[in-house]
Parts: C-alpha cells; sequence; structure tokens
C-alpha cells in the first residue's frame, strides 16, 4: 500500500430486516472509522454489503461449490480490503447462522492480518458477550486483528446515554473506530491479490 | 479435435420412476454407453475409478478391456485413474497391460479422487495428497521409461532393479492427462512434465476454467515444452438434447433438481448460466461449445458427462445419436476453422510412436 493510495474498508452487515439496525450500527462504525482515517489524511474507499440480498447466493453456494457473480464480488472486496467491519445480529446466543455461512465461504487466510471490527445487535444488553464467545473467536481463528473493542447495541443504547459501568452507544463507537483506524495505519497491508491463485513449483518438487 | 464422453458410474435414483439400477445393470450400461460412443462416431470413451458407493467402476481396466475387445477404434481413457492411493506400480503395469490389449487405444488421466476417506482404504494419508501425487506419478513416469528402475521414497518401499512388466506397446508409454477441478498444483505438474491438461470445468464457471488453463499453457512454455498455445489442453462439458429446447429443460429438470452433485441449490437456469451445462437444441450445445476456445483458445479434447443423475440407459443412447450425428460433425468442421497449424492435436499411440525415430 503506497502511503497516498486510498485504503479500501469492507463492510458486512449481517441485518435481515429492512430497515435494520444491524446496518445502522455498522453505518455508524464506518463512520467512525473514516473519519479517524480522514484526520490522519487518508482517503478511505467503503464497500458495503448487506448479507441479505445473498442469501440464496450463499446457500448455492454450499451446495454448488462456486458463487453467483454478486457473491464472488463480495468476497473478493472483503478478501482484498485493507480492513473490514463486521456487524451480525445476535440470535440464539450467537452471530447468525447467515453471517456464519458468508465467512466459512471465504479463502483459508483471506482475513489473515486484515484488522477487523466486530459489531452486533440484539434486543438486550444481555446478549452482549456474545461478541466475545463468538464473533472474536471466528475471527481469531481467521487469524484476523481484532480491534480491543467490540461494539454491542442493544435496543435500549440507540437511546441510551451509557451507566457507572458502560460508555454511551456513541461514545464506544468513536473509540472502536479510531482503534480499527490505528491498526490500519499500523499495520503493513498485504492485501491478497485479486486473480489467479499462486503455486510455489520448488515446493512440489519441481525445478 | 478428439470429442467423446466420460462417465463417472454413479447409481442414482431415476426421479421419473423412483427406482435405481442396480450395480449389475449400471456397470453392462456403462458398457453399452461405450460400444454406442465408437458406433456414433466419437473419439473417446473415458470413465471414473471409484471406491464408494454409489459409484460402481472401481476396476477401470477390468471395463476398458472388455470394451477394447469389442471396438476397433475408439479411445479409451480415465476420468480419472487415482495417483494418489494406486500403488505406481501397479497403475504402470494395469496401463501397459490395457495397451497392448487395445493395440494402443489407450491413454489416461490422472487425480486425486472424489472422497477424503478413500485414502486411508489403500493405507494413505489425506493429508499427504499433493505430495503423494508428485511423488506417485515421478516414480510411474520412469517406469514406463526406463527398463531397470532403482527407486527410493517417502510413499512406498524401495524398487531395487525392478522391471514392469509387460513393457509399454512399441517402447511408447500411455499419453498422460492431469485432471484437476480447482488444485493449480496439478496445472503445474502437467506443464512441468509436458503432458495433458484436463480442466473438469463441468461445475466451475467460465472464469476459473480460463486461469486455470490459462496458467498451465504459461507453465507449459516455462518448461520448454512449446509455446503456450501448443499445450495439450482438454475439457469437460455436460449437455441435455432435445430437438426443441423447450423440451429439452422439461425432460431434464427433474434429473437437474435431484442431482446428487447440484441438485436442491441452483435453478437449472442459474446453474446453466454459471457453468458449461447446456439444455437445449443440438445448436444450442454446438454454439455454447464452440464459446469453450474464446475461452481457453485452441484445444485438444472435449469430453461431455451424459449418463449420470439417473438417466435411463435408453435415454443416454437417444442422447448419443443426436450428439454422433447433428452436433459433432459440427463441431469437428468449426473446430477446425481457424485453427494454427501450430497448433498440435491430441497425442495418441501412433503419433507418440511415429515421433521416437525423430527425436532420436
Amino acid at each position: 500500500m503506497e502511503p497516498t493510495s486510498p485504503i479500501t474498508l469492507a463492510v458486512i452487515s449481517g441485518g435481515l430486516s429492512q430497515p435494520s439496525s444491524t446496518r445502522l450500527l455498522a453505518d455508524r462504525l464506518t463512520e467512525a472509522a473514516t473519519g479517524h482515517l480522514a484526520r490522519a489524511d487518508r482517503e478511505v474507499l467503503v464497500h458495503l454489503r448487506e448479507l441479505r440480498p445473498l442469501a440464496t447466493p450463499i446457500s448455492h453456494h454450499l451446495l454448488s461449490g462456486f458463487p453467483a457473480q454478486s457473491l464472488g464480488e463480495a468476497l473478493e472486496e472483503v478478501s482484498t480490503a485493507d480492513a473490514l467491519i463486521a456487524v451480525s445480529p445476535i440470535f440464539s446466543a450467537s452471530y447468525s447462522g447467515l453471517f456464519k455461512s458468508f465467512f466459512d465461504l471465504l479463502d483459508p487466510g483471506a482475513l489473515a492480518g486484515k484488522p477487523v471490527l466486530i459489531g452486533a445487535t440484539g434486543g438486550t444488553a444481555r446478549h452482549s458477550l456474545a461478541l466475545e464467545h463468538a464473533l472474536r473467536p471466528l475471527f481469531a481463528y481467521q487469524r484476523a486483528l481484532v480491534a480491543p473493542t467490540a461494539v454491542f447495541a442493544a435496543s435500549e443504547d440507540w437511546g441510551g446515554t451509557g451507566d457507572t459501568h458502560t460508555d454511551s452507544l456513541p461514545a464506544r463507537i468513536e473509540r472502536a473506530g479510531g482503534e480499527l483506524a490505528a491498526l490500519v495505519l499500523a499495520a503493513p497491508a498485504h492485501p491478497r491479490p485479486a486473480g489467479s491463485p499462486a503455486v510455489t513449483p520448488s515446493a512440489l518438487g519441481f525445478h | 479435435m478428439q470429442i467423446g464422453i466420460f462417465s463417472v458410474g454413479d447409481v442414482t435414483v431415476d426421479p421419473a420412476t423412483g427406482r435405481a439400477p442396480s450395480e449389475r445393470e449400471r456397470i453392462k450400461a456403462m458398457l453399452t454407453i461405450a460400444l454406442k460412443a465408437e458406433e456414433v462416431g466419437l473419439d473417446v470413451f473415458a470413465m471414473g475409478e471409484h471406491h464408494n458407493p454409489p459409484f460402481v467402476p472401481s476396476s477401470p481396466t477390468t471395463m476398458l478391456g472388455w470394451i477394447a475387445a469389442k471396438t476397433e477404434r475408439i479411445i479409451l481413457s480415465t476420468a480419472t485413474t487415482l495417483i494418489t492411493t494406486n500403488d505406481p506400480v501397479k497403475i504402470a503395469e494395469d496401463y501397459a497391460m490395457l495397451q497392448h490389449v487395445a493395440d494402443g487405444r489407450i491413454d489416461l488421466m490422472l487425480g486425486r479422487g472424489n472422497t477424503g476417506p478413500v485414502y486411508p482404504w489403500f493405507g494413505q494419508d489425506i493429508r499427504q495428497g499433493i505430495p503423494l501425487a508428485v511423488e506417485n506419478y515421478a516414480l510411474l513416469h520412469r517406469l514406463w521409461r526406463e527398463d531397470v528402475v532403482d527407486w527410493e521414497g517417502r510413499f512406498r518401499t524401495p524398487l531395487q532393479a525392478f522391471t514392469a512388466t509387460p513393457r509399454p506397446l512399441d517402447g511408447v508409454p500411455p499419453f498422460v492427462w492431469h485432471g484437476s477441478i480447482r488444485s493449480p498444483e496439478i496445472a503445474e505438474q502437467a506443464a512441468y512434465y509436458g503432458d495433458g491438461f484436463f480442466a473438469n470445468n463441468i461445475f466451475w464457471p467460465q472464469e476459473h476454467t480460463r486461469r486455470m488453463v490459462g496458467l498451465y499453457r504459461e507453465r507449459f512454455a516455462h518448461y520448454g515444452h512449446g509455446t503456450p498455445e501448443q499445450a495439450i489442453v482438454g475439457l469437460g462439458g455436460q449437455v441435455f438434447m432435445r430437438k426443441n429446447s423447450q423440451d429439452a429443460v422439461r425432460e431434464f429438470r427433474p434429473y437437474f433438481d435431484n442431482a446428487p452433485v447440484y441438485g436442491h441449490g441452483p435453478s437449472l437456469e442459474e446453474f446453466t448460466e454459471q457453468t458449461p451445462l447446456t439444455v437445449g437444441s443440438p445448436q444450442e450445445v454446438i454454439e455454447r461449445t464452440l464459446g469453450f476456445r474464446e475461452a481457453v483458445g485452441d484445444y485438444q479434447r472435449q469430453l461431455f458427462l451424459m449418463d449420470h443423475a439417473g438417466l435411463p440407459l435408453k435415454t443416454v443412447l437417444e442422447q448419443l445419436d443426436i450428439l454422433g450425428e447433428e452436433v459433432v460433425p459440427v463441431l469437428r468442421e468449426e473446430f477446425a476453422k481457424g485453427r494454427p497449424a501450430t497448433v498440435p492435436d491430441a497425442p495418441t499411440h501412433a503419433t507418440l510412436r511415429d515421433a521416437v525415430p525423430a527425436a532420436s
């Protein structure tokens, strides 16, 4: 990544309803991160994808082994981005099945070393640790650099002001955006090049 | 240009009748289909090797030997022979034997199989899939070319002063294709040896196939076997035809919807748009198949999958009639147009035998 080249930020919103509070959180996190990067004089190209229109292509890919064009583009955007924001609704104490299925379809190593900001939404703050026991291990397994602050937005948070133990939602969003920006600015970017798969002939014994 | 068919050998319930053929019925159907392929003028019949139900063909040389005795002209091949789990010594002997029996009308396509559990069934370790394919083929290559072999490797006992018997017919090893769906290492292997590369594209979008063939062509030239255009390329295809497109779609849809590999996923329309599957009139099949050349360049072998997903034998034989009468003659004529003289045909036993004195 040249210092002057724009930073590519992929955003995945796993919300299913329309309008979606998951999408709303994804947008707010995106604004926070791009704001911090802008203050560091970095231009950001955002590729946002909602998973709802990809639901059928995702299940087809699981069955047929290859992606439809729209899904292929989404997977490529995530794989080649400099950073990722991933937000899921919490269903039954974990990420939604569709959210997991999307990330199951990435090539192994596609997120390795990539700064990732995770967020989740739910009806009650009692679900908030799902970020720590479900989403964070998923991205740790994929060897991503997950920002320390993960943002959970319960319904009550959208109108709340925080409490003695917790910052308000806007403050947490701002902090998380700053952490992602810092990881992006600090990390040497290794986006996987698009196109043909690489082979090392010498590893096969061919010289 | 060689045009033929390849059979997986699946035993699948016919959704029209709710009945699956017995193993015996399916094996006999494959043999009948092979004879029909010669009768309608196809160039190649290739069959899979599988060791797990619902597939029947565990012993390809038994079946190919029988077919060889009943045919005169057609080239017999495999799709694929498991280079990972078969002992290369046994492959060397089985296919050299088949060469003699079939008067040289054979080649083979090497692959790694369709299922992980096959490795321990034959005493191997799936984690070593690619290294097994590399080491075993290196040994096979020598066993066909050197009368006496001393060898030591990682995956089988050493050989000392070993001679595989019989020696290849006329001292000419069978031509080898390396089949792959998604492994660039296999394209590399085919390029390294100057062997053929068969991109089994039937479940994959064209862009993926184009990249894999492009990689093989580039590496073929890198290893000094000729120009990228002279590399030996084969492609898969999958068709169902009736005189009227609508009839083909109506008849094939239940087989598509319930097919073991892609059923219950994308619709027939989505799948035909994204993969080489063509369901329609013979003219549509011709146009689609000629389009493959636009993606991968002039190529040497086109194999169609015709007998699968529970299609009854009678229907498959009708399909082969249509293929032989209405499709293949036009494909041959059209593929020949604009094909540079420098692009070779797929090697056969005769061309390889005749090339030996010129080279030495």
